[in-house]
């Protein structure tokens, strides 16, 4: 093999980017941990990574742009290098997903509960899992596994659009709730947008290991081209 | 205007060593098609080929066919003949040294017959300015020599030299592999704008470079073509692993 330095380089930036997304991983569980048993101390811990996992999409981005510039990666390499700058910036938006639910969790401590109509652990039960999924597809370049994940999103997104209409209606009806009812919304967005980053990375999971672009799948053959748009 | 070239089951030796083997290939015309990999595959070989400049070798041996233009080059042609439409460009600039800047351009012209003073400077000074070099000498042309010249010049001179007897097929055989980046930017700017004239085939060992001036690019390896594709699929996501590990630097 050739570019052995090269090859080291890749492989750091992956140990780099398994950190992040371990952390990243970590401070989603901790906000649903948080949410479930209102623990304000686990709020801080969100926070404390949320500012390590800031730090490091810098470091990350960094590394990539010199692998870019100084060793001109092409085809698989190429692949791998953009992948790492998108999932890195997917990652980054977890943490902060996961500092708006434990933001939500904090506010929470002043309002008396309340039995809300949506499942929010069940939801946030099967972005964590989505996370964790589209992570292991990136660690063992697995794109079959990738796939799996990109059904998955559908679920989320109807238990979101359930709690929209849900909530909206206990804050029109039960007006007493409504701030309760509008945290609780908050939370299911930011879940939301956590299984969104999930699909994300599973996707450029898929392109990083077969060269395939699966974004925007069901769309992309109805949507109008840009290009001859006034 | 370019031409297209389509080779069938061409194979070439070198004495008994059988350096290229059944390659197979359609290359368009007024396009640019690099040709990459490792010493030794046979690129280069494939591309003396293309101007039958191989057999010149009395060990080399050529089978198949390769069709110019649809002119079977190798039934239905001359060498001498091959060569005016096929030109071809060395790694290292060669210009006769002992010949003025103008003689330079002139020389392929004159051996083809060309007498006239006045189509002669005509051609001389369309041929420098399609390479880019008629700015930087036009107040020296018969003053210089060729060989005074920065290899940069002297590299954008023996392809003004090639241009001079007005060919189909352009071969550049690692063109800027020994001129500096500001004279290889304005050698691949060249081949950029030459390609909408000519057909070029370039063998480069500088895959960016391929990646800039290429439409398509061939892999070979050990006298086998092993990929041919658009150079986008080729340098994003080869089909065959070998394309792969050579461009991404793990053999080669």
């Amino acid at each position: 093999m050739t570019r052995i330095r090269f090859q080291q380089s890749l492989e750091e930036l992956k140990e780099q980017l398994l950190v992040m997304a371990g952390l990243a991983e970590q401070s989603i569980q901790r906000a649903i941990e948080a949410y479930r048993v209102r623990d304000l101390s686990i709020c801080n811990l969100v926070s404390i990574s949320e500012m390590a996992i800031n730090r490091l999409e810098r470091e990350i981005d960094q590394a990539a742009l010199d692998l870019l510039a100084m060793e001109q990666p092409m085809a698989v390499d190429l692949r791998f290098i953009l992948s790492v700058i998108k999932i890195n910036a997917d990652l980054e938006r977890v943490g902060d997903a996961a500092k708006t639910i434990s933001d939500r969790v904090r506010s929470m401590e002043q309002m008396a509960q309340a039995d809300l109509p949506v499942d929010i652990p069940r939801m946030a039960e099967l972005a964590a899992e989505m996370v964790r999924k589209s992570l292991q597809s990136f660690i063992e370049g697995d794109a079959d596994l990738a796939r799996s994940i990109l059904t998955m999103d559908d679920a989320v997104d109807a238990m979101n659009r359930a709690a929209y209409k849900a909530l909206t209606k206990v804050m029109e009806e039960q007006s007493h709730l409504a701030p309760q009812a509008l945290n609780a919304l908050m939370i299911s967005r930011a879940l939301e947008r956590v299984a969104d980053h999930a699909t994300n990375i599973a996707e450029d999971v898929i392109f990083w290991v077969q060269g395939d672009d699966v974004r925007h799948h069901k769309s992309i053959k109805t949507a109008p081209d840009p290009h001859v748009m006034g | 205007m370019g031409v297209s070239i389509e080779v069938t089951n061409l194979n070439a030796w070198y004495g008994t060593n059988h350096t290229l083997q059944e390659i197979n290939l359609n290359i368009p015309a007024n396009h640019a098609t690099a040709l990459i990999g490792p010493s030794g595959c046979g690129k280069s070989t494939f591309v003396r080929c293309l101007n039958r400049m191989h057999e010149t070798n009395p060990i080399a041996r050529v089978t198949g066919t390769v069709l110019i233009g649809g002119l079977d080059i190798y039934a239905d042609a001359k060498p001498v003949e091959i060569r005016r439409r096929v030109g071809m460009v060395f790694q290292r600039p060669n210009p006769f040294p002992t010949m003025s800047i103008y003689d330079n351009v002139a020389a392929g012209l004159k051996l083809n017959g060309y007498s006239n003073h006045h189509v002669l400077d005509d051609i001389v000074e369309k041929s420098l300015k399609n390479s880019a070099l008629w700015e930087e000498v036009k107040d020296e042309l018969k003053k210089k020599s060729g060989a005074s010249l920065s290899g940069g010049q002297q590299q954008r001179l023996c392809i003004a030299r090639a241009l001079a007897v007005d060919p189909e097929v352009l071969l550049m055989d690692e063109p800027a592999s020994a001129l500096d980046p500001v004279s290889t930017s304005k050698i691949e700017d060249l081949i950029f704008q030459l390609k909408s004239q000519y057909t070029i085939v370039i063998v480069t060992h500088n895959m960016q470079q391929a990646a800039r001036v290429a439409e398509k690019t061939g892999f070979f390896l050990n006298g086998r073509m092993v990929e041919f594709d658009s150079t986008h699929k080729i340098f994003t996501n080869p089909s065959d692993k070998r394309t792969e590990d050579y461009i991404t630097g793990r053999f080669g």
